[in-house]
């Protein structure tokens, strides 16, 4: 039995392979990077605007919006980073509706990809912000004896990342692929169904986790008190 | 293991260019749209908060205008009437005073009217009177009233005296025929004599006399020479008296309040004679009236 869409092989050469992980993430990449180039290559700035238009303005702004809540003042500057994981995520657990098809999100080395993302851009962010010195004593606050249980914070929290959304996005595949062999009819459909809705919630927490980590990071002092809470999601 | 370092390595890489599309094809244009149409929403919001307002102001200034044209108005109207009123007041004071002026005009007419009509009225009872008196008198006249007036004559011509006696006796000497005495009826000789005697007796010569009857005198005699006239006769009264009368009636017409009339009738009335037999003339007449019934 297959874990990840890592096993599936496509083309081997050497080091190099062409993966199953690989080959859906370009699909995925292809249908959102074609799709908004359609949608975005006529927009309109009156006030009627067609219907593909309203739906990527509203999960636009919907972004926008869930970033500037987390605590970031300019969230034109993070929607790049923080709206490619949560659509890219989210698009990712929509499309298992599709037969054939295994999310991306559900290998391990996928997530730890994002993961590892998100660890480089906490720090891009933060040095951006603060500036490198301003950043580097962050690690040291409250005190410096904390020093070494931020640092493991910080790698434990991209691990914390990276496990929960493969776990999830894993385990929901699993389950469906043993249903199907115990009770093919039906059952399936409501755990896709309910697939679906913790997809979107591992999207969501996955997306928002990260906005959090750099908020933090950005901000320093005042936004300690988020990541606690956050981690307990 | 789970983990393909490789896989790792390629997703990260597909990811970074994942984000590097979704910003070129997606957030950017998107918000970029969105920036848009806000601006577009605030600007026409903008507009709409300048033309409301515009309206306020041109509402206000409207409204303004309406109650300035309201008062002004008003004013135009009070201004309209009270000129009515005053050119009705005009109007009504000249209509009175037409009317007034009318009015006078007729009263006057009417007065005229009457006047006239009064006047036409005392002239035909006059011309009336006088015509049945002077008829009266020619019916009542006789021999025998001639014999007595042939009396009352002579004794007048016996009392005459001062300057009418001159006079007359002056008209007799100069004259070159002999003197004339008219008389309605033809005078018998014994009267005739009375007559030269109580003349010559009077002017103290002869005087020679032609005797003439004439109808018009009515009754009475009467003596000219050389433009001097001794007369006694009822014709003459009859002129005086209607010349006295028609003076009085002429005095009365006229709008004089004190043209009282002057009892100076009997007075007036005498002839150009020196002789005025004025109290026995008017008893005579009245004496007249009665026996004229009688034939």
């Amino acid at each position: 039995m297959r874990l990840s869409p890592d096993d599936m092989i496509f083309w081997r050469y050497g080091f190099l392979k062409l993966n199953g992980t690989i080959v859906f993430t370009w699909a995925l990449m292809f249908v959102l990077a074609v799709g908004s180039k359609l949608v975005t290559r006529k927009l309109s700035t009156d006030l009627e605007r067609s219907p593909w238009q309203n739906l990527l303005e509203i999960i636009v702004t919907g972004i926008e919006k869930q970033i500037a809540d987390v605590g970031l003042r300019n969230p034109e500057k993070y929607i790049g980073f923080l709206g490619t994981l949560f659509l890219f995520v989210a698009l990712a657990s929509l499309c298992t509706i599709i037969p054939g098809y295994e999310p991306p999100t559900g290998s391990l080395s996928t997530t730890a990809a994002l993961a590892l993302c998100v660890l480089v851009a906490v720090p891009f962010f933060g040095i951006q912000d603060q500036g490198l010195v301003g950043y580097l004593k962050s690690y040291a606050e409250p005190t410096v004896i904390m020093l070494p249980f931020n640092i493991i914070s910080e790698l434990s929290r991209t691990l914390a990342l990276a496990v929960r959304l493969f776990g999830n996005m894993m385990s929901g595949t699993m389950i469906i692929a043993i249903l199907l062999t115990i009770t093919p009819f039906i059952f399936p459909i409501a755990m896709s169904a309910l697939g679906l809705l913790t997809g979107m919630v591992q999207a969501y927490i996955f997306s928002i986790l990260a906005g959090v980590y750099i908020a933090a990071a950005t901000r320093g002092r005042q936004a300690k008190a988020k990541p606690t809470l956050a981690t307990t999601a | 293991m789970l983990i393909d370092w490789f896989t790792v390595g390629a997703q990260a890489l597909n990811f970074l260019i994942l984000v590097w599309l979704l910003k070129r094809f997606l957030y950017k244009p998107i918000l970029n749209a969105v920036d848009a149409r806000e601006k577009l929403i605030a600007a026409k919001l903008a507009d709409a908060a300048a033309k409301e307002a515009e309206a306020q102001k041109e509402r206000d200034a409207f409204q303004q205008r309406n109650e300035a044209f309201d008062h002004q108005r008003a004013e135009l109207m009070r201004k309209a009437t009270d000129e009515a009123n005053a050119e009705r007041q005009r109007l009504l004071d000249d209509a009175r005073k037409a009317a007034d002026t009318l009015s006078a005009k007729r009263q006057d007419a009417l007065s005229n009217d009457a006047r006239t009509l009064h006047q036409a009225l005392r002239r035909r009872t006059e011309q009336e009177v006088f015509a049945i008196a002077g008829k009266a008198l020619t019916d009542l006249a006789s021999s025998s009233l001639e014999e007595r007036m042939g009396e009352v004559f002579t004794s007048r011509v016996r009392a005459m005296e001062g300057r009418s006696k001159e006079r007359v006796a002056q008209g007799l000497v100069t004259a070159k025929e002999p003197a004339l005495v008219r008389s309605a009826f033809d005078l018998p000789a014994a009267q005739r004599t009375a007559i030269q005697k109580a003349l010559n007796e009077t002017f103290s010569r002869e005087i020679p006399l032609r005797f003439e009857t004439a109808p018009e005198l009515v009754s009475g005699i009467e003596l000219t020479t050389n433009g001097q006239k001794v007369a006694w006769s009822i014709a003459d009264y009859l002129t005086s008296l209607q010349t006295g009368v028609e003076d009085l009636l002429k005095d009365k017409d006229t709008p004089r309040p004190s043209a009282a009339p002057k009892p100076a009738v009997n007075a007036k009335a005498a002839p150009r004679t020196k002789v005025a037999p004025k109290p026995r003339t008017a008893s005579k007449s009245k004496k007249a009236k009665p026996e004229t019934k009688h034939p």
